[in-house]
């Protein structure tokens, strides 16, 4: 188990290596500088040159990666050319406002798709199956975009119930939050649940054609049990890593729905961040989504390997 | 106790008739033996006897009767009841049929639960007592293990525990030793055999290995095209069958008794679709004549609970005597010139460990899954290579083709050539000397393509073909195969498995090798196509000379076809020679277990358990490699030292510390 740890954390930092070398030079690629951006159209001349200067951005952009890997290396993410803030101080309170939409969004989402799922899965091909099915392939082909806008169309300006955009300052506290963030919540759950759906369904489908559930059947074990203790805990190991992704994906800023709804989360920070050319937080950003992806989806393997039974002796040595 | 007339249909275009008014009645106490190829309803058929049908099957009429219910008409409540408690199932693939994610204890227990009364402690000791009745190591440790962790053997024990539990008065089992070894095998029938007559349990014993199913019934049914054909008494059917397709089937088995490709039962079972107002076996019965055609004849009463369905009794057929028709196989003379050669030979899955990768040492550490095994194949022989599952048969066959390179030793083709460790720096006239025929044609032939691409696939490789000519060959080949053309455009998926397979052969012999590597070609054919295609097999041999390289672990195959015999264990030689020889005492103490423990449709041979089936996951560090089974064993020596090579006769060699004289006896 350890063993699994340590070559995946190895290889973690290697992606991330890997990640950093990528945004470096795709920000780099882009037309335009820090500089630009912020001088408008007063960008030229001696005036250009020395807000250059300043900012360091007359340097080799090779150097300007080794500095940059350098601090980094030290835990210092450096600083917003823009904001002129500490990057921690920028990123910190829009992460806390992403995890709360996520979060929220995640309780609600992912055991509904997973109670749908079994549901569709168990009663495959009757009626219940057909609708759930049904609905969840609409949400899966409409972008979420769509979804959202209709939302606000319905809820917040024809019946007016909850607001289509929040306002919200970045520090507002989560009971100020909550009521904000209705319709942003249902579009993601709607989004995620249909991934999740599809696959659990497949996955229990899968299951209850297996000769385990058979055999259990002709044991003469009653239907309800067959389903809670031989077929399910088997069928929803596959969903693990699914539902992983879907959190990674919640967690590293929805940048269209955050942007759609105006929320004060990572994804519209890191949307503005591109706009400013503020390399150095658009890279901060960039390398947290990457952390985000790879720890979540560590902790889902190592899951998968304590609830499953099989991989799980592999690795401990029980028995062959 | 049961009185069961069944007919299922599948729904689409009409009723497709699985299962054709069967009827039968099983006594308590009885064991009745349901035989037939796959595809005959037998599986189905146990599994209507639990009132069960598979997703898409519907019955089309009658019932079948348990005690005083009718397993169709009862409620849920009943059936759940009934099932598992008074009838079990015993599967045939216990592995997959086992819930993976609870532990062996948990389901004993469950089916405890559901069917006694007793209390959770009580429970918990009947759940150890019973893994006790099926003979396992360690009850108590067993029941905390999840199945994946327990071997083929393990798994069906504690299916078998299981159905136990629910103190059943009627066992059924769908094809329980299937896939198993012949040592295992052996052990689970006896066992059924004994639990069967202690505890006055009746039995439904579903396989198509008649050898088994000899062992252990009293009567037997035989069902062909999803109707019952003949049932009796077992000696009855055994040594005197009626029908023509019982007789066939019985004919097609390759015996201990001789060396000789068995008889080949011709043709196919007709489709299930359709009504029938002929005998269904008549294209297929060489003895039909002109009222078998005209129609179906009935279930024929022939004495005390024995009925045939055939329009003629057997002294009306063909000369019955011609089932034991004597070899018609030349065997081939001395052979010419050594083939290939294996010396020595180790192989070793286990990667080396850096350290002694950096010093060049041997690693000490490391198992040797092959050692030391050396042999010659001459051209135009056929070598049999037995052992059981894990004792390296194929792993050799994967060095010899460069998949797998040895870690010691070497192979030489044609005396003095020595073939490259991997296959992709051998050059290509030296791939196309040796070809494998694969043990599942399933997965074996690519499904996307037709058979006319994947046999002129080795023609454009390696005789450079264009794709007109590579097409025409490709149907020559097929026809040495008995197939026609007509299968040139056909996909695997179109393909019955013994179709498939000879495939498998012409795309091997496309490449006019000198040396076939067979792993385990027949195993998964049923008796009759088995047959087929073992006379395909040394017919080809015959015309084109090429030399076999036969893996498989049922002994009476290899003995019908092998010249020569290895018998392998954990890796290393026991026995090797002549195939008269080595199927012929002295035996080394493996051999003669394995001899024994074989199962043969004849119901007054016994088999004996001589051995345990535990499996060993690592040969011993040294000494003899069957130490810890061996029921000769005479001392430390064994434990100590490798035996050493004994010649006898013919080039007979046997590996053991005990005189020929002794194993003898």
């Amino acid at each position: 188990m350890l063993k699994i740890l340590v070559r995946r954390l190895v290889s973690a930092l290697f992606t991330l290596a890997f990640v950093a070398v990528v945004v470096f030079a795709v920000a780099e690629a882009l037309p335009g500088d820090a500089c630009t951006a912020y001088l408008g159209r007063l960008a030229q001349g001696e005036r250009l040159d020395n807000c250059r200067a300043s900012l360091d951005l007359d340097q080799p952009a090779a150097k300007r990666f080794v500095h940059w890997a350098r601090d980094l290396a030290q835990g210092d993410l450096g600083n917003s050319l823009k904001r002129k803030k500490p990057i921690e101080e920028i990123v910190g309170p829009r992460f806390r406002n992403t995890v709360i939409l996520g979060t929220v969004a995640a309780l609600i989402g992912i055991p509904l798709a997973i109670v749908l799922g079994v549901f569709a899965g168990v009663y495959r091909d009757k009626i219940p199956d057909f609708v759930i099915s049904g609905v969840s392939l609409l949400a899966m082909t409409i972008p979420e975009f769509v979804i959202a806008t209709l939302l606000i169309f319905v809820f917040a300006i024809s019946f007016q119930w909850f607001p289509a955009v929040t306002i919200l300052p970045t520090d507002a506290g989560i009971r100020e939050i909550l009521p904000n963030i209705v319709l942003p919540v249902i579009t993601l759950a709607f989004v995620m649940t249909a991934h999740i759906l599809r696959i659990t369904r497949a996955s229990v489908i899968d299951a209850m054609h297996s000769e385990y559930v058979k055999m259990a059947t002709l044991k003469g074990v009653p239907f309800r049990r067959v389903v809670f203790r031989h077929m399910l805990p088997s069928a929803l190991l596959p969903t693990i890593n699914i539902v992983a992704l879907t959190i990674a994906w919640l967690l590293s800023g929805v940048v269209v729905i955050e942007k759609v709804f105006n929320y004060p989360g990572l994804g519209t920070l890191i949307i503005q961040s591109i706009f400013d050319r503020d390399l150095p937080l658009v890279q901060a950003i960039a390398l947290m989504f990457a952390l985000i992806y790879i720890a979540v989806n560590l902790i889902a393997d190592l899951l998968v390997i304590l609830l499953n039974p099989k991989l799980r002796s592999q690795v401990s040595g029980e028995g062959g | 106790m049961e009185n069961l007339s069944a007919g299922v249909v599948m729904p689409g275009c009409g009723p497709l008739p699985i299962l054709r008014n069967v009827s039968f009645r099983v006594l308590p106490g009885e064991t009745l033996g349901l035989v037939g190829e796959s595809g005959s309803g037998k599986s189905t058929l146990a599994l209507t006897m639990m009132g069960y049908l598979s997703e898409g099957l519907v019955k089309l009429g009658g019932d079948v009767h348990f005690g005083g219910h009718s397993m169709f008409e009862a409620g849920t409540g009943t059936l759940q009841a009934l099932r598992g408690g008074e009838i079990c199932l015993i599967p045939q693939n216990a592995g997959q049929s086992l819930t993976p994610t609870m532990t062996i204890g948990q389901q004993i227990d469950e089916a405890l639960m559901l069917h006694t009364d007793l209390s959770p402690r009580e429970r918990k000791r009947q759940v150890v007592e019973l893994l006790e009745q099926v003979r396992m190591p360690e009850p108590a440790v067993i029941a905390r293990r999840h199945p994946h962790a327990l071997s083929g053997g393990q798994q069906q024990r504690c299916a078998v525990a299981m159905a136990l539990a629910g103190r059943p008065r009627v066992l059924l089992l769908d094809e329980p030793t299937t896939g198993l070894d012949v040592t295992t095998q052996v052990h689970i029938l006896e066992l059924l055999r004994e639990l069967a007559k202690s505890r006055q349990v009746a039995m439904v014993f579903v396989s198509h290995d008649l050898g088994a199913v000899a062992r252990v019934s009293d009567r037997i049914a035989v069902l062909y095209s999803g109707e019952l054909v003949e049932i009796g008494p077992s000696t009855r059917i055994l040594k005197s069958p009626e029908h023509p397709y019982t007789r066939g089937l019985l004919a097609s088995i390759p015996r201990m008794d001789g060396a000789r490709v068995p008889e080949v039962l011709p043709g196919y079972p007709p489709p299930l679709a359709g009504p029938r107002e002929r005998c269904a076996f008549a294209p297929r019965c060489s003895a039909a004549k002109d009222p078998c055609t005209a129609g179906r004849p009935a279930l024929d009463v022939r004495g005390e609970r024995y009925r045939v369905r055939c329009h003629f009794r057997r002294d009306e057929l063909d000369d019955p005597g011609s089932l034991v028709r004597p070899s018609t196989r030349p065997r081939n003379g001395v052979p010419a010139s050594s083939l290939l050669e294996v010396r020595n030979v180790a192989i070793t899955y286990s990667r080396k460990s850096l350290l002694s990768r950096f010093t060049g040492k041997e690693d000490r550490a490391r198992v040797l899954t092959v050692d030391d095994v050396s042999f010659t194949v001459h051209r135009g022989e056929t070598i049999g290579v037995v052992g059981e599952s894990g004792s390296g048969k194929s792993t050799i066959l994967r060095a010899i083709v460069g998949l797998q390179p040895p870690c010691r030793g070497d192979i030489r083709m044609e005396g003095s050539r020595p073939l490259d460790d991997r296959v992709d720096t051998r050059p290509l006239a030296c791939k196309k000397e040796i070809q494998l025929v694969f043990q599942n044609p399933d997965s074996s032939l690519n499904p996307r393509k037709t058979v006319a691409e994947i046999i002129s696939a080795p023609l454009e490789l390696y005789f450079g073909m264009e794709r007109g000519p590579a097409r025409e060959r490709a149907a020559q080949l097929l026809q040495s195969v008995r197939l026609t053309e007509h299968y040139l455009d056909r996909t695997p998926g179109q393909l019955s498995g013994g179709e498939k397979q000879r495939v498998g052969i012409a795309r091997a012999f496309a490449a006019e090798p000198k040396l076939a590597l067979c792993d385990e070609v027949t195993s998964a054919l049923d008796v009759s196509v088995q047959a087929a295609v073992l006379d395909l097999l040394s017919n080809l041999q015959r015309e084109m000379g090429v030399a076999y390289l036969f893996v498989s672990h049922d002994l009476a195959t290899v003995r019908s076809v092998a010249d020569r015999v290895l018998v392998l264990y954990q890796g290393r030689i026991c026995e090797t020679g002549p195939v008269e020889s080595v199927f012929a005492p002295p035996f080394h103490p493996y051999t003669g277990a394995l001899m024994r423990a074989i199962l043969e449709p004849d119901p007054d041979r016994r088999p004996r358990v001589e051995i345990k089936d535990t499996v060993e996951s690592a040969p011993p560090r040294q000494g003899c490699p069957f130490q810890r089974r061996c029921p000769h064993k005479p001392g430390k020596i064994c434990d100590r030292e490798a035996p050493p090579a004994q010649e006898l006769a013919n080039g007979h060699r046997i590996y053991c510390h005990l005189s020929p004289a002794i194993l003898h006896s």
